[in-house]
């Protein structure tokens, strides 16, 4: 896939330069940064050769207009309107005049430059701290046209970190599960597409259903759970070759799968004879060991980032809760301990909390507690939502929700969320059909 | 919403409910009252006399969605909320069904375990093969040889009845006897 041609990336200018500003992005933000993305300037030639192979009018504009939504959507920063800028793209980015910039109320200024150089693609960009009137880093990056958009998402990535101190999450993907049709009769594809949307893509063609798809933490593979030939098994899919293969032919079902941290390891459910226990594949020797021992439903699992501790949800007590357990499946001990239903743990990829779904009196909420099962804090209620999975830096928590059908069955829906960990910026993920059980990459450059 | 509910005798073994207008009944209990609480649907079931739907505590007893393996032999048997124990009645259908796969011994089935929406995914996913697996037993019991039925579990992926209400949840809460040859 195109999508993984190495981008060189060039640091242009090794001064370390102190910031004046700064996001917190530990509370809830009310205040967004208020920042100003140029237009990256581009020459004549450049912009004409960029209109042929990419057939967009000027790279340049579309560059910084992505690098605008995601700023815009992590809701930390505020674009402000281009209408208002005083200065010239191109003079900007040499030299930008802070007063101007200061005038309209920006205190970030990002600015830019496209070339077309070896028949590659070169964006320089340059972000600027306006109340200071200094440069705050400067990077340039080359790769071939057709990973524009992915430029995009690495500035926006490089300025998301300069500024929050924290790693980014744009130049990441997102796997779903498409849904079209009646309720009754859901055709179920699963579907892959860029954080913001865009380059959606079906994996398969919905001929059989197919299931919470997951993404391996250290690389473009996906584990899955297909109803292939009727026999609901667990599956491995390599996004780049498109090559399917089954990893949990167990006589019975295998499903709710997941990466071990290292990517070496499956962990999944195993049910058979009216009961389920959590099981792990080694990919490369297929050992499998039984980790949990119980007559209980015991599913969901997730490691922690260091691989040393798994939870899951089990039945053991009567109803669904969430439990920890070592990750040889001893020292198993309960953590949820709130009034109703708990389920879906995720460990976040910082490894402090432990994202789940609950449901309670008929609401189903996401939250949040730390892994002791303390500090619990519900983000978002709804009718019915759940599954959470966090971006690869810990902040953002995407999930599905499923409208409530009326009276005749009709207006069933499923769409993608997301909501930051502080409980704000609650925003629809926009996808081409319905989609449900989400699962975001880790970022694809670094 | 507008739920069809018709409750006859509630006991108190029904903790498992947690959901809609269970809850008020929940309530009821906890406070140390044994209630015939037909009060609560005469009204709904009074708006739509077409409706064969029914529920006993919060199992459906209705026909509306059950087909006939063979004449007087329904296909499914439902369960409570978050249940996958056999009712008299699921038991009475399950020995139906044993008695013609007894006499049609070159008929295979497959017991196909489903969950309503209102639980996680995967965990449904369990509870659907949990019920299908107790239908399974329960045939091996009257004389069903393993070999006879597979089980195939839906959790909620496959619901009959797409409203979003107790009485359409009853109808999704099922383990269906599907003949495979």
């Amino acid at each position: 896939m195109k999508n993984f041609i190495i981008i060189l990336i060039t640091v242009l200018i090794p001064i370390k330069s102190f910031a004046l500003i700064e996001v917190d992005i530990t509370r809830g933000n009310l205040n967004p940064l208020p920042v100003a993305v140029s237009p990256l300037s581009i020459d004549e030639e450049s912009r004409k050769n960029f209109e042929k192979i990419l057939k967009k009018k000027n790279i340049g504009s579309e560059i910084s207009s992505i690098v605008e939504n995601n700023l815009r959507v992590s809701g930390l920063f505020n674009p402000l309107n281009k209408d208002a800028f005083l200065q010239e793209p191109d003079i900007a980015n040499l030299k930008p005049r802070f007063e101007d910039w200061n005038l309209i109320k920006a205190q970030a200024l990002i600015t830019g430059k496209v070339s077309y150089v070896d028949q590659k693609l070169r964006v320089e960009f340059r972000l600027w701290d306006v109340l200071a009137g200094k440069e705050m880093m400067a990077l340039a990056f080359t790769t071939v046209p057709n990973n524009w958009r992915r430029v995009g998402h690495i500035i926006t990535d490089k300025v998301y970190e300069r500024l929050t101190g924290e790693k980014g999450y744009f130049d990441t993907r997102i796997i779903y599960v498409a849904e079209e049709g009646p309720k009754t009769q859901r055709v179920k594809k699963l579907a892959i597409m860029d954080q913001d949307g865009a380059n959606n893509k079906f994996l398969t063609l919905g001929n059989e259903l197919v299931l919470t798809p997951r993404f391996n933490p250290t690389s473009q593979m996906v584990t899955y759970l297909s109803y292939f030939r009727n026999l609901p098994r667990v599956y491995l899919l390599d996004i780049e070759t498109g090559t399917q293969e089954v990893v949990g032919d167990f006589p019975g079902m295998t499903f709710a799968p997941r990466f071990s941290p290292d990517g070496k390891k499956i962990i999944m459910s195993f049910a058979k004879d009216g009961n389920s226990e959590i099981y792990t594949m080694d990919l490369e020797n297929r050992i499998v060991e039984k980790i949990t021992n119980h007559p209980s439903i015991d599913t969901s699992p997730s490691y922690s980032p260091d691989g040393k501790f798994i939870s899951f949800n089990s039945d053991r007590s009567g109803y669904q809760q969430i439990y920890v357990m070592k990750s040889d499946g001893s020292k198993v001990k309960r953590i949820s301990f709130g009034k109703g239903i708990y389920g879906t743990p995720v460990w976040s990829p910082r490894g402090d909390l432990i994202a789940f779904t609950k449901l309670h009196k008929g609401k189903f909420y996401i939250g949040v507690m730390r892994t002791d099962g303390s500090g619990e804090r519900l983000l978002t209620e709804n009718y019915y939502q759940e599954a959470p999975s966090w971006s690869p830096n810990g902040r953002v928590l995407i999930f599905y929700r499923e409208t409530k059908t009326d009276s005749k069955g009709k207006g069933f829906s499923a769409k993608l969320w997301s909501i930051d960990l502080t409980g704000y910026n609650e925003r629809q993920v926009t996808t081409p059909t319905d989609g449900s059980d989400p699962s975001w990459s880790s970022l694809l450059s670094n | 919403m507008k739920d069809l509910i018709s409750c006859e005798k509630v006991s108190l073994r029904q903790r498992n409910i947690e959901q809609g207008a269970i809850m008020k009944l929940n309530k009821i209990l906890k406070n140390g009252f044994l209630i015939i609480l037909a009060c609560i649907a005469l009204s709904a079931c009074a708006t739509s006399k077409k409706s064969t739907g029914q529920m006993q505590g919060d199992v459906y007893t209705g026909t509306d969605t059950v087909e006939y393996l063979a004449s007087g032999v329904p296909d499914r048997v439902f369960f409570a909320t978050n249940e996958s124990v056999l009712t008299t009645a699921s038991r009475e259908t399950l020995r139906k069904q044993a008695a013609w796969l007894r006499k049609n011994s070159k008929i295979s089935i497959v017991l196909e375990g489903h969950a309503d929406e209102r639980g996680t995914r995967e965990y449904n996913l369990a509870l659907g093969e949990r019920r299908a697996n107790a239908a399974k037993d329960y045939l091996m019991t009257y004389g069903i040889s393993s070999d006879r039925i597979s089980v195939l579990s839906y959790g909620k992926e496959r619901p009959v009845d797409s409203g979003s209400n107790p009485l359409a949840w009853s109808k999704n809460r099922r383990s269906v006897s599907v003949k495979a040859n």
